[in-house]
């Protein structure tokens, strides 16, 4: 919707990029775009062609669970909301033609190609999921009852197939009993070509079998059967634990194969336990969980453009530069640069842009479009003269209500002036229509009965602004969404139940003040709080995109944790890439690098702020308008495992700083031993680290290229080598190292006996306990947040149990703290390797510099606001407010009573409903309008 | 009570999640008795208890407030 609505987002939908000439900063790219047969400028997606349309074809998007006509839209959000036919299986009856009120329809539309100038290119085409017909083991075509977990989704939606009713394709029957097989086309080479690990299929599993049990009218046994539970992603881990506590069974097994009962369509599965036994169980449904692929055609996309895809059909990065492909200019984001879920997606978006934003920035503003402001009529004091335009929307509203009875109705309320109603009320040629209605009748309020506001009041609003009037002055009356497409049936009550809803809304909008949006200057300055390796990429690329920056750090030099680290999951020397940050860093005459720095205080807000940094003993004041918090985390220094009682026993990043200072004497070492999950998924730190398994498996894999006699082991409780690293728990177990497996409940023990270390644990697959003479044993020890509280306090933001900065939204906004203005990236907002913690580096200087780079930033005009007379001071909308909006004024004459800072609120209201003194009110949404509709509201 | 008493609901419904999910019952095409009438604040936090007393004086026999 936001991208839909943008004034400088160009969607181009239904074509492909046939060719790109040129060089970064100056590409020609040559378009094709496929016709579709509705003009997406006229369609108002009232549906009515779809309703005529004589064909029956598969709904795609429902997973072949569902019908659809010829004329169709994919899905109810798709942007731009409007149909397509699919000339395909039309059978060219003209009916669609000769319905669509909007004129839309052109059978005559041919593929156009056209050519474009860009500066940049992110390829984002995403994803296949996995189809598994070619599996004959599962028997995915043939048995009804067994669905992929795309399937599932739709099942489980209310907008799918099913309206969210839990139930099985076969008979449409509640199931009682559901498997979920995991890696289905992943970490598989046997019957697919997928090495790697999808990321995502684990966390879905349990999210679908969370939702069906909610779904289910009756006791649901789910049962997920998997290799490695890889819930690595944040808050994943406790999720993983809930899913257990309600009874979702978790099953260690590979199933061979699936067969169906051909009486009941039941399915039956035949597998080993962990323990050896084998099984034989029967399931209602079996729900096969693929894993995600690359398209062929994103595959030959890469290749029209000069982009290197890897075996595995991913684009080619390295971890220092994750979203560079091979072509300069041309970046990379999502799945296509490798298996990964909708919160990283989201981040690595974010770095793309803010990669394309460095050679974009010298012509930043030569090609946007700016919204013209028209003189607002002042309309305070007068009495109300509302308009009420009452929308037909096609026949979506009139087929079901009497519009006509609405209007009259609405006609004779208090305060109205003047009605009419309307084909489309969103057309074009209406806004126009409408702007002249207030004019020439000198309405000073509005009133649309209509669609939702959720996709209309902005563009209603706008209308209202060209007319020159304020465009709080407007009100919707949700007439077809929430009454005539859900009352289809009952035209006399629908029509009653739109004259109420008429009635609320012109009583609500007579009571409407113009309300203000105050425009603050943004400071051009930004800020970045510590210089690892995220602070450090975030700083350089604030700057690239034309902005000074002042970087802070505590120690004496740039660098962080990567200091100690050896090299990347790709094979990059971390050293290198630390170091040529600090030099491009040091070269960079927009950044000033403050060594041996704290900060001491911050005042202001988004835009404003003024913080002091100390160094010893000088203080120095900085103004800047963003600031981003990178500050890290620091490895856990394990109390387990005999830890800092001998030489021997060392940590993840102690092995690392051995490695490189050449501390290790090869040839000495007999046997080596990792032990993972040190102080990961406990009960006091129920996360998982993300990294440490990779990390400890490149150490062994070291090690093994150094001494190949060694004898390598590695102890853990799943090996979650998500995504393409997946590679290097293949290489280990090729080279013989070997993997034994160890429960929460069943720890390895280490002990220290006549000067050897020795390590027991119980062999996962012979049930025998095993004994280990250690010549070194590595911990890989949990990372812990800096989490710097007082930092948290300054910056007014929060920390989540765990330490770890709270995200303004997992996947919304995943690089930004809810309060404005203030940025997250790196280790201090969860455990992430080098590469993810410089994708979000950049996300969070690329959502920084959308601030920065406005100048101003607009308040909303629906913002709460407080009377010092009445306040009591108490405090409640201090410790209340999600967005830090309200303080106590500590000077001047209303010293002690609490005031709200407009550029912070969001206007949710929750101040004004806990003010015990009624001091507040939500402008837009004050007491007094809500109560008109109330009092109205009742029929 | 007779059989077929539908209770009078006055709604009060968030703009982030209960109201789009109001809106999307209607595009899905879900069909439910014409005796809900719905308000949308920013935030199911905005209302405030008073309104709910509102609603029943004004001879609502519930409030429904979803967010």
């Amino acid at each position: 919707m936001d991208v839909g609505r943008h004034l400088n987002i160009n969607i181009i939908p239904n074509t492909e990029v046939t060719a790109l000439e040129g060089e970064a900063g100056d590409f020609k790219a040559t378009l094709e775009s496929n016709p579709r047969y509705i003009d997406t400028n006229k369609c108002t997606g009232c549906g009515e062609c779809k309703e005529v349309c004589p064909v029956t074809a598969i709904n795609e998007f429902d997973c072949r669970l569902n019908k659809r006509a010829a004329t169709y839209i994919p899905y109810a959000q798709a942007v731009p909301l409007a149909y397509t036919i699919d000339r395909e299986k039309c059978i060219g009856c003209g009916l669609c033609q000769r319905v669509c009120l909007a004129e839309a329809v052109d059978y005559s539309q041919q593929a156009k190609t056209a050519e474009l100038g860009v500066g940049a290119v992110i390829l984002a085409p995403g994803s296949n999921a996995f189809d598994p017909s070619t599996f004959d083991n599962y028997q995915y075509n043939k048995y009804p009852n067994v669905i992929t977990s795309l399937e599932m989704e739709r099942i489980l939606s209310a907008s799918g197939p099913y309206q969210g009713h839990l139930m099985r394709p076969l008979e449409r029957e509640e199931p009682k009993k559901i498997a979920w097989l995991q890696c289905v086309g992943s970490r598989d080479i046997n019957q697919c070509d997928h090495p790697y690990c999808s990321s995502v299929c684990c966390m879905s599993a349990i999210k679908e079998a969370v939702i069906a049990k909610e779904h289910a009218s009756h006791d649901l046994e789910c049962n997920i059967f998997y290799m490695d539970m890889r819930t690595h992603g944040k808050d994943f881990e406790k999720f993983y634990e809930r899913a257990k506590s309600i009874g979702v069974k978790f099953t260690r097994a590979r199933v061979h194969s699936v067969m169906e009962d051909e009486t009941t369509g039941n399915l039956h599965m035949s597998y080993f336990t962990e323990a050896g036994e084998m099984v034989n169980e029967e399931f209602d449904m079996v729900v096969l969980s693929v894993g995600l692929e690359s398209k062929d055609s994103s595959v030959q996309l890469a290749e029209k453009l000069g982009v290197d895809v890897n075996g595995n059909k991913f684009v080619v990065t390295t971890d220092k530069n994750p979203v560079q492909t091979s072509r300069d200019g041309v970046f990379v984001c999502g799945v296509f640069q490798g298996p990964k879920d909708i919160p990283q997606s989201v981040v690595e978006a974010g770095a793309a842009a803010a990669a394309a934003g460095e050679i974009l920035s010298s012509s930043r503003y030569t090609a946007t479009k700016e919204v013209e402001l028209i003189p607002e009529t002042n309309v305070v004091g007068e009495r109300p003269r509302v308009g009420v335009f009452v929308c037909s929307c096609g026949i979506n509203i009139a087929g079901t209500v009497d519009v006509n009875a609405v209007k009259d109705y609405a006609a004779a309320l208090p305060y109205v002036e003047y009605v009419c109603n309307n084909l489309y009320t969103c057309s074009q040629d209406t806004q126009e229509f409408i702007t002249q209605a207030i004019q020439e009748n000198n309405l000073n309020r509005v009133v649309v009965a209509s669609c939702t506001p959720k996709t209309h009041e902005p563009m209603f609003r706008d209308t209202l602004a060209a007319a020159g009037l304020n465009k709080y002055l407007f009100e919707m009356a949700n007439i077809r969404n929430q009454c005539s497409w859900v009352h289809l049936s009952d035209r006399p009550s629908a029509t009653e139940k739109s004259k109420d809803l008429v009635r609320m809304a012109v009583t609500k909008a007579a009571l409407k003040e113009p309300l203000q949006e105050i425009k603050l200057d943004v400071n051009q300055t930004a800020m970045v709080v510590g210089g690892g390796v995220s602070g450090m990429a975030s700083a350089l690329n604030l700057s690239r995109q034309g902005f000074q920056t002042h970087l802070i750090e505590r120690d004496r030099r740039l660098g962080g944790q990567a200091n100690s680290l050896h090299v990347t999951g790709k094979g990059e020397k971390v050293s290198e890439i630390v170091s040529e940050l600090v030099k491009d860093l040091e070269a960079d005459p927009n950044i000033n690098i403050h060594l041996n720095t704290t900060i001491e205080s911050v005042e202001g807000f988004v835009g404003n702020f003024k913080s002091t940094l100390k160094n010893g003993e000088s203080v120095l004041d900085i103004e800047h308008g963003v600031v981003t918090i990178a500050t890290g985390g620091y490895e856990y220094k394990p109390e387990e495992y005999q830890y800092g009682k001998d030489p021997r026993v060392i940590t993840s990043l102690e092995f690392d700083r051995k490695l490189m200072n050449n501390e290790f004497e090869f040839d000495k070492i007999d046997t080596a031993v990792f032990i993972q999950c040190v102080g990961s998924r406990e009960p006091d730190r129920p996360y998982c680290s993300r990294l440490c398994c990779s990390h400890s498996i490149e150490s062994a894999l070291e090690m093994r290229e150094k001494n190949p006699d060694m004898n390598i082991i590695i102890l853990n409780r799943d090996i979650r080598t998500y995504g393409e690293r997946e590679h290097l728990y293949k290489k280990a177990r090729e080279v013989g190292i070997i993997f034994v497996r160890y429960s929460r409940e069943e720890k390895p023990e280490v002990t220290l006996e006549n000067g050897k270390v020795m390590v027991r644990a119980v062999d996962n697959i012979l049930g025998r306990p095993l004994e280990i003479e250690a010549d070194l044993l590595t911990l890989a020890a949990a990372i812990i947040p800096n989490g710097d509280i007082e930092l948290a306090q300054n910056f007014k933001v929060t920390t989540d149990d765990d330490g770890f900065y709270v995200e303004r939204h997992a996947k919304l906004g995943p690089s930004e703290f809810a309060t404005d203005g203030v940025f997250m990236c790196g280790l201090a907002h969860y455990p992430k390797p080098l590469d993810e913690s410089i994708s979000q580096a950049k996300a969070a200087a690329s959502r920084a510099v959308t601030l920065l780079a406005r100048g101003t930033v607009s308040t909303n005009g629906e913002i709460a606001s407080t009377n010092p007379m009445v306040c009591s001071g108490c405090s409640v909308c201090v410790s209340i407010c999600p967005y830090s909006a309200p303080r106590i004024l500590d000077e001047g004459r209303f010293a002690g009573k609490a005031e709200i800072n407009a550029a912070l609120c969001k206007g949710c209201g929750l101040c004004v409903a806990s003010c015990r003194s009624g001091a507040i009110n939500l402008k837009g949404f004050s007491d007094e309008q809500i109560f008109s509709m109330v009092s109205v509201a009742n029929y | 009570m007779s059989d077929n008493y539908e209770p009078k609901i006055l709604a009060f419904l968030c703009n982030w999640c209960a109201y789009a999910g109001a809106d999307l019952a209607g595009v899905s095409r879900f069909q439910y008795p014409p005796t809900l009438r719905v308000i949308r604040t920013m935030c199911s936090g905005r209302v405030d208890p008073l309104y709910i007393a509102g609603g029943l004086i004004n001879g609502y026999d519930s409030v429904f407030i979803s967010g």
